[in-house]
């Protein structure tokens, strides 16, 4: 923040972020959100053919799974739970959701924190967790177009699947999908933001790369492991949110009040992520301030 | 008429040229030490990976006893030849996966001007010194799987043991540059590459008994993914190949890794030769 003080405008002892204007217009701010999502999913649209290679991978890494776990399944059909069509539906959605979700390779937050350029961000009078997520929204509704549907279309005709049975799994799996994307993004948001304290993100990004890889149940479902394990993973960490609830309601592995209560867990870590991701924020603020004064 | 002369870029001794690649490695490491807290970060967090493939081996194994007719033991060798073969071929070539970038942003001109090879170059570069950790653990894996996987040693099991990762090591090598070339002709190719290459480490790590249909059949005999891990590990334990392939197989590994390395060169050459430089 130094450059503002060097222009001499006075801004200096202002808080970097625009405060909140006093008359709030819900309508305006609804408006605001809906541009910006717009945006995100027109500026990731432009990737085309980087969507194609990477629909490409994910089938390919479907194949692989799906062929591994129906191995695991093995002549007696079923695994902790799960029967084959079942497997295959958490494979190949699984795969399709991978993108939308987005675990890895976001670092748009702690690129401009290193670069200085997030000053421009906390003068826009929105708030930048909300403009942040909302750029992340439009971002997952362009892969849930390019990267969710190949997958989910492809699997199917090699591999027999679950469709859903109760109508009530359909919206619940919406909803829960809608809870996963904004709580990965809360937790992409938390890692990027240790660039505000550190020099260097690279240690937050693996150790982030390597959990919610491992406990989002992308490499194995997670009630493989043991039941007090998955107990304390799902309720104690933010992961099996992520990935493995939305694919538990899809493929209707418990009666619809679990689902609901699963579904509730997710909102349950999203609210605490999206706090979490203001607190930081007001918290990275007051340093940044320091730092360039 | 005039004595031909010698062009002015004539190539160096074959010293300097040794000296020269001796030069950017040693630039490397000295620029990655540097910041050593990233490079012990990067160090923990390239083996976590390989780490998390052993897990998933044994969570699998945690829920059923055998795998396409395969136990756990046997699986493992699997995962060692596969993870010390992938690994190591990944810290030495891996970073050709990098080839993208470098043909978007103009890099790979400069690189072509060099009076180097522009193989060697792209590797020396940028040598990912935090994937020793990764290889280190690979090799440890199949040390482990075949000590106990109960291997009835012969002199031909001894010299199979020996030559089977340095077979896989070639190919997955062979494997990384030619998926690499493709970005000559597609510069957004984006992780294209990382299917055959990752998720060729995926399929070796496994019987291929488990894969099934065109899928096994592309795979195992059409990119020979099959002689990396699998077919080894059937002569290694003596184990007649459930997919009917004779006993000899096993030993063809390197046979195939030398085609695969070839195949590789020439995707790379007839690549290089097709550049067009992105014109930025």
């Amino acid at each position: 923040m130094a450059w503002l003080r060097k222009e001499g405008n006075g801004v200096g002892s202002v808080t970097a972020t625009v405060a909140p204007p006093t008359a709030s217009n819900v309508i305006l701010w609804f408006r605001t959100f809906g541009a910006i999502a717009g945006s995100g999913f027109r500026r990731y649209a432009t990737y085309r053919q980087a969507a194609v290679a990477g629909a490409v991978t994910n089938t390919v890494f479907g194949f692989l799974r799906c062929y591994l776990l129906l191995a695991v399944a093995g002549a007696a059909g079923s695994v902790a739970g799960y029967d084959r069509a079942q497997l295959a539906t958490f494979v190949w959605a699984g795969q399709g959701l991978l993108a939308v979700i987005l675990f890895w390779g976001w670092t748009d937050l702690a690129d401009r924190i290193r670069t200085g350029e997030v000053a421009s961000d906390l003068l826009r009078p929105v708030h930048p967790v909300t403009s942040y997520l909302a750029t992340d929204l439009g971002r997952a509704g362009w892969a849930g177009v390019s990267r969710l549907l190949p997958p989910v279309l492809v699997g199917p005709l090699f591999f027999d699947v679950h469709l859903p049975a109760r109508w009530q799994t359909v919206p619940l799996f919406v909803a829960s999908v809608l809870l996963a994307v904004v709580l990965s993004f809360g937790c992409r948001y938390l890692v990027n933001a240790t660039a505000y304290w550190l020099e260097d993100v690279r240690g937050p990004q693996i150790l982030w790369t390597l959990a919610s890889g491992a406990f989002a149940g992308l490499y194995f479902p997670l009630p493989f492991l043991p039941d007090a394990l998955y107990l304390a993973l799902q309720f104690g960490t933010p992961f099996p949110s992520l990935l493995q609830i939305p694919l538990d309601v899809l493929v209707e592995r418990d009666s619809t009040a679990t689902q609901v209560g699963l579904v509730a867990v997710q909102a349950g870590w999203t609210v605490a992520a999206l706090a979490l991701c203001r607190l930081v924020q007001r918290r990275a603020e007051r340093r940044l301030v320091v730092q360039g004064g | 008429m005039l004595p031909r002369q010698r062009p002015p870029g004539r190539p160096r001794p074959p010293s300097g040229r040794l000296a020269a690649y001796w030069a950017l490695l040693g630039a490397q490491a000295r620029s990655q030490a540097a910041y050593r807290t990233s490079f012990v970060v990067d160090l923990v967090g390239n083996v976590g990976a390989t780490v998390l493939d052993v897990i998933t081996v044994l969570v699998i194994f945690g829920v059923t006893r055998e795998l396409g007719g395969f136990t756990f033991r046997e699986t493992l060798l699997m995962v060692g030849l596969s993870a010390c073969a992938f690994a190591i071929a990944d810290l030495l070539v891996g970073n050709v996966e990098r080839l993208p970038r470098y043909v978007r942003t103009g890099l790979f001109d400069a690189v072509l001007l060099r009076p180097l090879g522009a193989l060697p170059q792209l590797l020396l570069m940028d040598l990912p010194l935090r994937k020793l950790s990764r290889a280190v653990f690979g090799l440890a894996v199949l040390v482990v799987a075949v000590g106990s996987a109960g291997i009835d040693w012969t002199p031909g099991r001894v010299a199979l043991v020996l030559i089977a990762p340095l077979a896989g090591v070639v190919f997955f090598g062979s494997v990384f540059v030619a998926t690499a070339t493709v970005s000559f002709y597609w510069t957004e190719s984006g992780e294209l590459a990382n299917s055959i290459t990752y998720g060729g480490k995926d399929f070796t790590s496994y019987p291929v008994t488990v894969f099934d249909g065109w899928f096994r059949a592309a795979f195992a005999y059409g990119m020979g993914f099959a002689f990396v891990s699998y077919q080894p590990a059937l002569a290694l334990l003596g184990r007649a190949d459930p997919l009917g392939l004779p006993a000899w197989a096993g030993w063809a590994a390197p046979a195939v890794a030398l085609v695969a390395a070839a195949l590789a060169a020439t995707a790379w050459r007839v690549g290089v030769r097709h550049y067009r430089s992105t014109g930025s």
